[in-house]
């Protein structure tokens, strides 16, 4: 494409507005207006130049502002829908069976819980069309970004003092008069505004005051930490570097750790406190009598242990590393690992005690202790009398298909299927024990009598690794320089110029905060006999100022 | 020396001073012709000068009360809300001193006002802190994003000064009918204050058991007549009123109750008001908007959302991430309070986009600050009270 020449002699790209050396409006629309768009200081983008091929149309969408805030609008909308109800990980349904899911919507919510569900609204930030508004989102970032950065950073690097008389008059504030010393109102303007610490260049009686350009680039900075962000949460699928298990171990296990191939971790203690009225201070007491007992905290006392090196998995050849209460807020952490606290249960049944008893003479034959979670198979009680523990049901959930069923591997409802062998039935009696439930095929003689339990507490933990925190992190601390840069600092141009005869021009820019823009140019003018300015969006201004001084 | 008891009188006497300084801003509007002229009248200063008493009796409250319990008092509806109003106050103070305006403080006050009326509705007592909030970032987060969420507010307040004076009551338009619907909820929250204090001055309470939505047995006071009752309810107060409905195990009817008590007194109070003046909320609030400079209150508008803008950055979205990682083991979750606090984040930062790129000034930027400051309520009430989530600590 051909260059655009403008009348000063400067060559500007194909599609400049405005000359980037001089100002002057190159396009009829520009040369019309009473005041010139100047947020990209009028110069030659590549998304308002180019517009044919369909990478051309590609670029021209995401460039968009307007694209941009509709996908923002989007993103926004689909988010709050997803708070409506709760999603699918908040949803306490086990495992992944989806009509489990669609059960509870429908339950709790109806209708419209069932259309929440068929919908994929249940899990709305794993969905599809969630991930592709995302990813539209950046890339609008990156193109829109582009457009415009490269070709504001060539106009205001080129742009020239003097500007021509046709610019200053198309900017917002601008004023012009004759004066009576020209050449002292520049030197002394040149002088106020360098107390206001204005960068200023002099060139063949013009002024070119500027403060605050990197200002200009904050938006760009803040784009380019939004972009490290979203690879950061992109590398999360790159295997080993994210980790997100769950474990519960109970007090006196060890377990691996899952997610954490070689490490152990032993549950040495596991304890819930509460603030009671005795001990806690004072000031509580009233909130206590209202509430009753609140949790002031949940507690792992665990050891970690590592295999040692050469070993097989699984062998019991380990080392010890560190001992660490666990407590909300304060996660056990090494090798890049994270260990939380998340969960608990209390009163987990441990051990339960039985004794066997004959039932005519109301006489205990012997005592035996299942462990609940390794149990025996055989328990002699001596005498020729001992229990085979024919069936053992964790978490009994009745009989399913005419067979006792357990629901889970952890003894919250245990029940047992005896053989109890006994000098008298040496082939053994057979009893299905369960809670407050004794079943049997004939009446037996003898029976198992249940005597006492013991409980332990499980403590629930999360396992984390997460090698992208600290591009995360990166990107935050980025975008809050762009987003402070571009802020809290404005951008401010005053052109000050001789024109033809004594005429004097003045005109002035700012990005944002025009307020203090003009409270700046009002100091220069105490000084320096200056053309008085209008601020051509401000309407009632006139009328303050003529009642205000009447007053 | 009783902090507790000190706390509470410090901030009832700036209560008393926003009160007081209203007034006086309000004086200062009437009496001066323009915002040139009100800019140094004599009553605009008593009024800052009110302002700040006031505002340094609510830090004292802030100070004492976090002596008191030991913890960052933001650690409840009553705290965060309360410290929520202190900041929209402070920044009010900073905001005036660099425009001077007293129009800002005629229309901030009042809100600050019925915000702590608001925050006193909810349990004041001191509680102890529950093992997740214990971590020096409920002092870091809560108080930064509350000071962000506060800033932003002040763009809504000149939004709405832009609006007052800029739409035309005259005539019958969707403007006319949104302005004075943002007035009606305004009215809304009187309603819930007035119907709450007279409730609990009479010591209503009425109890009942019922069966909540994961099918467990639970219990309810209720401190207002019951107009719904929860899922399967049974009255244990007999002698007080029978709920008209039962509701589903999802809805928490005594939130409903509640709400529903409010609304009742809030549409009296409006229909009040409009009797006695014969003019719309608006229209009655238009003489003091009319002074107010548009292009100052647009700038100040524009201004208050790029300072806020970072501030709830990183308040409400860096350091939550940081404490959600340590607390909860993830930086993000979905949770309904960190959603919402994400849509705040890109609602304004369309606002920003459209702004600057699109041109929208004057009465679309104002309409928007509004929205924004009614997303960031709802954040504070809704998701709090109705949709329950790991945040809902009042």
């Amino acid at each position: 494409m051909s260059k655009i020449k403008c009348q000063c002699g400067h060559e500007n790209p194909f599609g400049t507005v405005l000359c980037e050396k001089c100002g002057r409006p190159l396009t009829d629309e520009a040369k019309k207006s009473e005041m010139v768009d100047m947020r990209y200081e009028g110069s030659a983008r590549r998304s308002q130049t180019y517009k044919k091929s369909v990478i051309d149309k590609v670029w021209n969408f995401f460039s968009s502002v307007k694209i941009g805030v509709s996908i923002i609008i989007a993103v926004l909308a689909t988010s709050a829908i997803g708070t409506i109800f709760p999603q699918k990980f908040y949803v306490p349904v086990s495992g992944n069976d989806p009509s489990e899911y669609l059960e509870y919507y429908e339950r709790l919510y109806g209708t419209v819980g069932k259309l929440y569900y068929q919908l994929g609204f249940y899990d709305m930030y794993n969905s599809w069309w969630f991930k592709i508004l995302i990813g539209m989102l950046g890339t609008s970032i990156i193109i829109a970004s582009l457009d415009r950065v490269i070709p504001l950073y060539k106009s205001l690097t080129k742009q020239r003092t003097k500007r021509h008389p046709s610019f200053m008059k198309r900017q917002r504030i601008y004023g012009e008069s004759k004066v009576s010393d020209s050449d002292e109102s520049l030197k002394n303007a040149e002088k106020a505004l360098k107390d206001l610490h204005y960068k200023v260049k002099v060139e063949d009686g013009a002024i070119l005051a500027e403060k605050n350009r990197f200002g200009r680039w904050g938006p760009y900075v803040n784009h380019t930490g939004l972009i490290i962000f979203l690879l950061g949460v992109l590398m999360r699928g790159i295997p080993g570097f994210y980790v997100d298990e769950t474990m519960w171990i109970r007090e006196g296990e060890t377990r691996e750790i899952p997610g954490a191939p070689g490490y152990l971790l032993e549950n040495v203690d596991f304890s819930v406190e509460t603030y009671s009225k005795d001990k806690a201070d004072e000031v509580f007491g009233e909130a206590l009598d209202k509430n009753g007992a609140i949790v002031s905290e949940f507690k792992s006392d665990v050891k970690l242990y590592k295999e040692k090196e050469g070993s097989l998995p699984g062998s019991s050849d380990v080392e010890f590393m560190k001992e660490y209460p666990i407590v909300v807020n304060k996660p056990l952490k090494f090798d890049g690992y994270s260990i939380f606290q998340m969960d608990y249960k209390t009163g987990e049944l441990k051990t339960m005690t039985f004794s066997l008893m004959n039932k005519k003479t109301e006489q205990s034959v012997g005592e035996f202790t299942i462990d609940l979670n390794d149990p025996a198979n055989d328990y002699d009680l001596g005498n020729g009398t001992s229990i085979e523990l024919m069936e053992y049901y964790a978490d009994y959930d009745g009989i399913v298909d005419g067979q006792p069923s357990s629901k889970s591997p952890i003894p919250n409802n245990p029940a047992f299927i005896f053989n109890m062998k006994t000098p008298e039935h040496p082939d053994g009696e057979k009893s299905f024990v369960a809670i407050r439930q004794t079943l049997e095929v004939e009446p037996n003689d003898y029976e198992a009598k249940f005597l006492s339990a013991e409980t332990r507490d499980a403590s629930g933990l999360t396992i984390r690794k997460d090698k992208t925190l600290y591009i995360l992190l990166l990107g935050g601390i980025v975008f809050m320089i762009g987003v402070i840069q571009g802020s809290y600092w404005q951008h401010r141009r005053i052109w000050i110029q001789k024109g033809s005869d004594s005429e004097m021009l003045i005109a002035a820019h700012t990005n944002k905060n025009w307020y203090t823009l003009k409270k700046d140019l009002d100091k220069v003018k105490e000084v320096a006999t200056l053309p008085t300015y209008t601020d051509k969006q401000d309407k009632e201004a006139v009328i303050d100022t003529t009642e205000g001084e009447t007053k | 020396m009783d902090y507790a008891a000190l706390s509470a009188n410090l901030l009832l006497v700036s209560f008393i001073a926003y009160l007081v300084g209203t007034f006086f801003f309000g004086g200062a509007v009437k009496v001066s012709k323009t915002e040139k002229t009100y800019k140094d009248s004599m009553w605009g200063k008593i009024g800052i000068v009110i302002t700040i008493i006031g505002f340094v009796s609510q830090l004292g409250y802030f100070i004492t009360r976090w002596i008191a319990s030991g913890h960052a008092p933001v650690s409840n509806m009553f705290e965060f809300t309360t410290a929520f109003s202190m900041m929209l106050v402070g920044s009010f103070i900073l905001i005036f001193f660099i425009y001077k305006t007293p129009s800002l403080g005629l229309f901030a006050l009042p809100i600050a006002i019925v915000i702590i009326a608001y925050a006193s509705m909810f349990p004041r007592e001191i509680t102890p802190l529950i093992p997740a909030l214990k971590s020096y970032w409920l002092t870091v987060h809560v108080i930064t994003a509350a000071l962000g969420e506060s800033i932003l507010a002040i763009s809504a307040v000149a939004g709405l000064i832009y609006l007052a004076k800029n739409v035309d009551l005259t005539k019958k338009s969707k403007e006319r009918f949104w302005l004075e619907a943002v007035m009606f909820t305004v009215v809304l929250v009187l309603g819930f204050v007035v119907s709450s204090t007279a409730f609990s001055l009479s010591g209503y309470e009425a109890d009942f058991t019922y069966v909540d939505k994961n099918g467990k047995p639970s219990e309810m006071t209720y401190n207002m007549p019951p107009l719904f009752g929860m899922s399967e309810y049974e009255q244990v107060t007999t002698d007080t009123m029978k709920p008209w409905f039962e509701t589903p195990a999802i809805v928490n009817a005594k939130t409903l109750t509640t709400f529903v008590w409010s609304l009742f007194t809030g549409i009296i109070l409006y229909i009040l008001i409009r009797l006695i003046f014969r003019r719309p909320i608006a229209a009655l609030l238009q003489p003091f908007a009319n002074k107010a400079n548009s292009q100052l209150m647009d700038e100040i508008g524009y201004r208050s959302v790029l300072i806020g803008f970072p501030v709830f950055t990183l308040g409400a979205l860096i350091f939550a991430m940081i404490w959600a990682h340590e607390a909860w083991s993830r930086f993000w979750g979905w949770d309904p309070k960190e959603v919402w606090a994400l849509i705040t984040w890109l609602f304004y930062a369309a606002f920003l986009h459209l702004r600057l790129s699109q041109g929208w000034e004057g009465k679309k930027s104002a309409w928007l600050a509004v929205a924004g400051f009614v997303i960031i309520m709802f954040n504070l009430v809704a998701v709090n009270l109705i949709i329950a989530g790991l945040h809902s600590y009042a």
